[in-house]
């Protein structure tokens, strides 16, 4: 697999995995308005997968929905941040405000890129992540004295790191106010992964070759 | 032969399938159309990437030009070239009309949230800008639910993007 098709897929399953994560909310968030908005961010997030993955399909020569569901929790390139298993108020919005803090900056990367595909895809996930980063402002900016808000983002932060790749840690750093230090890095999974892959890809696996 | 323009007048016929008082053309997703002997290419720039009608809106681009008798060849662009200010005046006013208050002009920067909670907002009801934000998000990606202080209803707002 070439060095683009890899890099999509590290943005895709990353999307694809918080958006999953993120819907867990559905039906049980503290409020009704948290509720409306998880599910209206996890649908968006994964939208963005899908967008991702389709260029990677024509890279690969396969389909969106292939890529997925079809492989092995081995072969997702997502960072270890979107696979935790957080169904805890102060830990899942330290995840959304470290994540769209991490994105953002990759995503400032990507809209630079000399691939103008991926940077009119990256302008495009931009304007759209603009009302993501408004709701984890304003929840980090509500936790902020929060004793258990605060130990959720240090215990997160090494995770958060390892969205990215090295030579842009130092900006989200300076972003978030924290030292960077060894990072959660991509490609060894925590073991949430695999319980989580089980249950998304439960109903693809049941027909193998429907369509849905 | 089928003409450039009989395309766009008969894309204009297709409602958008969640919000069906406007149309694809009014809603600014088709950003070209060229005729080439019985094929019709169509550049669809869609709107929310997360937005579960797309499929839908591609399809009935397709069926639509097929009934025109040519072959339909639509093409997805994926980049920034849709946003709100691509929906045209009519179809600001037909949203309106059916309850629903047109998105605000893009400003030069990404919206904020004091823009958000400015007072530009009115009620697509009783027209009152007394109106206050209840929620970024709302029923589908591209709608915040705000709130009228002056005829007390909630209503759904376009956001900017």
């Amino acid at each position: 697999m070439n060095a683009r098709a890899q890099q999509l897929l590290s943005l895709a399953d990353d999307e694809l995995i918080l958006g999953w994560r993120d819907s867990e909310w559905t039906g049980i968030a503290p409020t009704l308005e948290e509720d409306v908005a998880f599910s209206s961010i996890a649908q968006n997030e994964i939208g963005h997968a899908r967008a991702l993955y389709e260029l990677a399909a024509q890279e690969l020569g396969t389909n969106a929905d292939a890529l997925a569901f079809d492989r092995a929790p081995d072969e997702y390139r997502c960072a270890p941040l979107v696979e935790l298993h957080l169904l805890e108020w102060a830990h899942t919005i330290a995840r959304r405000y470290l994540y769209e803090e991490a994105d953002r900056v990759r995503i400032a990367a990507l809209m630079r890129s000399d691939d103008a595909e991926l940077a009119g895809l990256a302008a495009k996930i931009d304007r759209e992540e603009t009302y993501h980063r408004l709701h984890a402002e304003l929840w980090a900016a509500r936790l902020r004295d929060e004793p258990r808000f605060r130990s959720a983002v240090e215990e997160l932060w090494p995770y958060a790191l390892g969205v990215l790749d090295p030579e842009l840690r130092d900006e989200l750093a300076r972003r978030v106010g924290l030292e960077v230090v060894p990072a959660k890095e991509r490609g060894k999974h925590t073991p949430a992964l695999a319980e989580l892959w089980d249950e998304m890809t439960e109903v693809r696996r049941s027909i193998p070759g429907a369509q849905w | 032969m089928v003409t450039a323009e009989a395309v766009w007048a008969a894309l204009d016929e297709i409602p958008d399938p969640e919000i069906p008082v406007i149309s694809l053309v009014d809603l600014g997703v088709i950003r070209d159309v060229t005729v080439d002997g019985d094929r019709v290419r169509v550049e669809f720039t869609p709107t929310f990437l997360g937005c579960p009608a797309l499929e839908v809106m591609k399809r009935a681009l397709e069926d639509k030009i097929t009934s025109l008798g040519a072959e339909p060849e639509v093409r997805v662009i994926q980049d920034d070239s849709w946003s709100t200010d691509r929906i045209t005046v009519a179809g600001r006013e037909k949203l309106r009309e059916a309850g629903f208050a047109p998105p605000a002009p893009r400003s030069a920067g990404p919206t904020t949230l004091v823009q958000l909670q400015s007072k530009a907002f009115r009620c697509p009801y009783c027209g009152s800008t007394e109106t206050r934000l209840e929620n970024i998000f709302g029923p589908t990606p591209c709608r915040s639910i705000r709130w009228c202080e002056s005829c007390r209803q909630p209503f759904e707002q376009f956001k900017t993007i």
